[in-house]
């Protein structure tokens, strides 16, 4: 298993740098330059923009630019913003959790609906259940999440008023973050109804985020469950005389799980590609609105650093599903 | 009410009765966006500034609350030499800064900080020109200060005296203007002992009506009314900025009661804004302009003739109906109505398409394909370029002539469209820094700014009219000032570099018990004044 654990780790070196030169040159070939971005309709004179572009170092050929990024890199430094001028791992280690709590949220909503949706359809397909659920699903994954986010706060939040518009907790709790998590921190604060305001801003977002992923585990459930019925060994413990409860729960369901929990680990880049839109609609504080923010003001240290950072995550992600696929199916483990 | 806020309130109530002290006002703002920093001085965006320099700071002077005169602030008064070369400012006695966990001031301010505020801006070689790698002060360098000012100068603790290269008219402005709000040197040195210099930028101290206290990245900035406040102290306890980026989710939250107040409302929400009980809306005209401008060097718009035909050729009226849904006025100076020097005596070119026609003709203006250039991004001053352009070339069609639209990502908009024989007339805007006729004519139209670097689109350069701005601006004598905008504006209307499209309205919208928000022309959200009625 450690061998297993080391070799995966061992193909993140070369993939992160992949990383660093696609993000590196990605932002620098979109038009656009971040100076002249600053300096808006006014412009900027030569001798000035010559000036800055020297302080930050872009006077430069690239490819000197990409090893002075490299070798800050090997020390640690992710770089500064060159909007707000402060570290790049400062505003990513602030903001992420707020990412991670509606992920985790989302991700958790999708599955726990998804996955009983996936499998009740496939028990009984055709029937009207499986039928509506599996159109639900097809409208789920074709949802516009900018519309659909914006169509539940105009609903829920403004006519019916059951739940707050958007941010993370009601303005009148304030207390210092510990672990950037709002549940956690709101429980830590010990103050009444903090954690019941967490709770209710967490609603509407993580069931935007959720929309795309739920319907997508629920499709791939319902396919995975099917392939799995019609295989020998369940017939075989249907033969036997085992229960039905016990034929799909353990013979069925457990073989069905491996595509699905792939599909979840797939699942997170999608997460994070809603995240973009959910935490602008809703004023969430994370990484995916402050990618698009610095994508948009071609603050290069943000995007390169922060794609980086993201991928990075994303790709431990993986390692930990792959991991799971061992303790699922001992057949990998032992491989 | 649902289950989860009547947990809410009621849990929320005993959160109240326990915290001490209670705060009995607390205002929310719904901004449209993050801070930049904390530091007024190195960040040019109006959001930066409602957030730190309008809340947190004061200037030497500022603006009179709703209108562009100056008025006396840190300093209580001031005198301009005979030959306008020099500024002594008489600074107010018995203001304190602000204090926090850190820092806490033992003297009242004084004319170090404002030799403090100036010289780090100014001189590359001050131990806080770069207290943070890679910071810049692009205000100070594109409004010229540091060609403008030759030395500062300490008289007294309370007397700083200001001399200038060239009398310069429009120097009062500047100093009203945000990037020179000032800081308390005693801090500076507080946290430079500390060795914790990006403090400045974190946790600002400044005189203003409300106290910084904390900021969550994105999400939310708090305040509390500075209770020593040198001016009249606020009437609010609390200042929350709720940062909420969309302006749909903006008005819902305004709506739902989740703040009191809200800038930029989508043109499209106006009507349901207004059909609200529970809200109010406060209208004024913006200082800005929207505007195509010609390039006037290259054929055949180097013809006045042939440029007046085409603005003849626009249905302007249409325009303001359709681009900015009737939220603005038809423009027909570069400088907005609201602006003192305004020449109101100056007809509009009319719409008339067939006498357009006509003369482009005389004018031997064959089958001419042009482009025009619509922007990408929105601005108060034009929020749909594309729509704009559309009807620019429909309309233009009408009189013969053949319209490509062209666009390019912002930065590269903002670049190509300063380059030497660039085709084409350009659509873009203006919106006013201080105030001053010379922060519109001056940045726009003159001709040192029809080089690369300035933002004379146009390439228009007009010695007569160069001139009369550069006398204007050398001139201490506000009436002669305000006859040779006049003028200019004359010369502008014969040459017509531009046709100027339009100003377009400000909106602010707000519930309904929120009293005492003054708007300002500038476009700057100030909270000083503002009261939240049972």
């Amino acid at each position: 298993m450690l061998r297993f654990i080391l070799k995966k780790l061992l193909y993140l070196v070369p993939t992160m740098i992949g990383i660093t030169l696609v993000a590196f040159g990605f932002i620098r070939l979109l038009p656009g330059d971040p100076v002249l971005l600053m300096a808006g309709e006014r412009g900027v004179s030569p001798e000035r923009y010559a000036q800055i572009a020297a302080q930050l170092g872009y006077d430069k050929p690239v490819w000197q630019q990409y090893f002075h990024y490299l070798g800050n890199l090997l020390q640690g430094d992710l770089g500064n913003s060159l909007v707000t001028k402060k570290p790049v791992l400062a505003e990513f280690l602030a903001l992420f959790p707020a990412t991670v709590e509606l992920g985790l949220v989302a991700i958790v909503l999708a599955t726990v609906i998804g996955v009983p949706v996936g499998v009740i359809a496939a028990i009984r397909r055709g029937s009207w259940f499986d039928q509506i659920s599996m159109t639900g699903a097809l409208v789920g994954f074709s949802m516009p999440i900018f519309w659909w986010g914006l169509l539940l706060i105009i609903l829920f939040s403004g006519v019916l008023g059951w739940t707050p518009v958007s941010g993370r907790i009601s303005l009148m709790y304030f207390f210092p973050p510990v672990t950037g998590f709002m549940l956690i921190d709101s429980l830590l604060s010990g103050q009444d109804g903090a954690f019941a305001s967490a709770v209710s801003h967490l609603i509407l977002p993580s069931i935007v985020l959720a929309t795309i992923p739920l319907a997508v585990i629920a499709r791939q459930t319902r396919s995975a469950m099917l392939e799995v019925m019609g295989e020998d060994y369940v017939r075989t413990a249907r033969a036997k005389g085992l229960s039905p409860r016990r034929v799909i729960g353990v013979h069925a369901l457990r073989n069905a799980m491996i595509p699905v929990i792939t599909t979840i680990g797939l699942q997170i880049g999608v997460l994070l590609a809603g995240a973009i839109l959910t935490e602008t609609i809703f004023s969430w504080p994370g990484i995916g609105k402050w990618m698009i923010d610095s994508i948009s003001r071609r603050d290069y240290p943000v995007v390169q650093s922060g794609l980086l950072l993201i991928a990075a995550i994303v790709m431990i992600v993986n390692l930990i599903v792959d991991l799971t696929y061992g303790l699922i199916n001992p057949r990998i483990r032992h491989k | 009410m649902s289950f989860f806020s009547t947990r809410m309130l009621a849990a929320s109530a005993f959160a109240l009765m326990a915290a001490a002290p209670l705060h009995a006002k607390t205002f929310v703002y719904c901004s449209e966006g993050s801070p930049e920093g904390f530091d007024p001085a190195p960040y040019t965006a109006g959001t930066t500034f409602d957030a730190s320099g309008h809340a947190v700071y004061n200037r030497l002077v500022q603006f009179k609350p709703g209108t562009t005169e100056i008025e006396p602030a840190l300093a209580e008064s001031w005198e301009v030499s005979e030959d306008g070369l020099t500024y002594t400012f008489h600074l107010r006695k018995g203001v304190k800064f602000h204090s926090n966990d850190k820092f806490t001031p033992s003297r009242d301010f004084n004319a170090d900080d404002v030799i403090f505020t100036f010289e780090r801006q100014a001189s590359a070689d001050h131990p806080w020109h770069e207290y943070i790698p890679g910071i810049t002060y692009e205000y100070y360098s594109s409004m010229e200060m540091d060609k403008l000012i030759k030395s500062i100068e300490k008289v007294d603790d309370y007397t700083v005296k200001f001399t200038l290269n060239q009398p310069e008219a429009p120097f009062l402005a500047n100093v009203a203007m945000p990037f020179v709000s000032i800081v308390s040197k005693e801090y500076a040195d507080t946290l430079e002992a500390a060795g914790t210099k990006e403090d400045l930028n974190n946790a600002p101290i400044g005189t203003g009506p409300f106290k910084f206290v904390a900021y969550q990245k994105d999400a939310v900035i708090r305040y509390q009314k500075n209770a020593d406040y040198w001016g009249e102290a606020p009437k609010i306890d609390d200042l929350v900025f709720a940062i909420t980026p969309d302006a749909s989710v903006r008005l819902q939250k305004l709506k739902a009661g989740e703040c009191h107040l809200m800038p930029y409302p989508a043109p499209a929400d106006l009507a349901d804004i207004k059909a609200d009980p529970n809200l109010k809306l406060d209208e004024q005209a913006g200082l800005n302009v929207g505007y195509l401008a010609y390039n006037t060097t290259v054929p055949p718009f180097d013809k006045p003739e042939v440029r007046k035909a085409l603005n003849m050729a626009m249905d302007k009226k249409a325009m303001v109906e359709a681009v900015y849904q009737g939220s603005a006025e038809v423009a027909k100076n570069p400088i907005p109505p609201t602006m003192w020097s305004y020449n109101d005596a100056i007809e509009d070119d009319k719409y008339d398409p067939e006498a357009a026609k006509k003369m482009l003709e005389e004018a031997g203006v064959k089958d001419l394909t042009m482009e025009v250039w619509a922007m990408p991004v929105q601005r108060p001053y034009m929020p749909n370029a594309r729509r704009a352009a559309e009807m620019i070339q429909s309309d233009f069609a009408k009189v013969g002539v053949k319209v490509e639209i062209v666009s390019y990502e912002w930065g590269e908009y903002l670049k190509k469209s300063m380059e030497e024989g660039r085709k084409g007339a350009v659509i873009l805007g203006w919106t006013g820094d201080n105030g001053d006729p010379d922060n519109f004519l001056s940045v726009l139209l003159s001709c040192a700014a029809a080089t690369p670097g300035g933002a004379n689109r146009a390439f228009w350069c007009n010695e007569e009219f160069s001139d009369i701005l550069a006398k204007a601006k050398a001139s201490s004598n506000h009436e002669e000032r305000v006859k040779l905008y006049e003028e200019a504006q004359v010369i502008f209307k014969k040459e017509a570099p531009w046709a100027t499209l339009a100003h377009s309205t400000q909106y602010v919208p707000m519930a309904k018990n929120v009293t005492g928000f003054v708007q300002s022309p500038l476009g700057d959200y100030t909270f000083e004044s503002v009261d939240l009625t049972e």
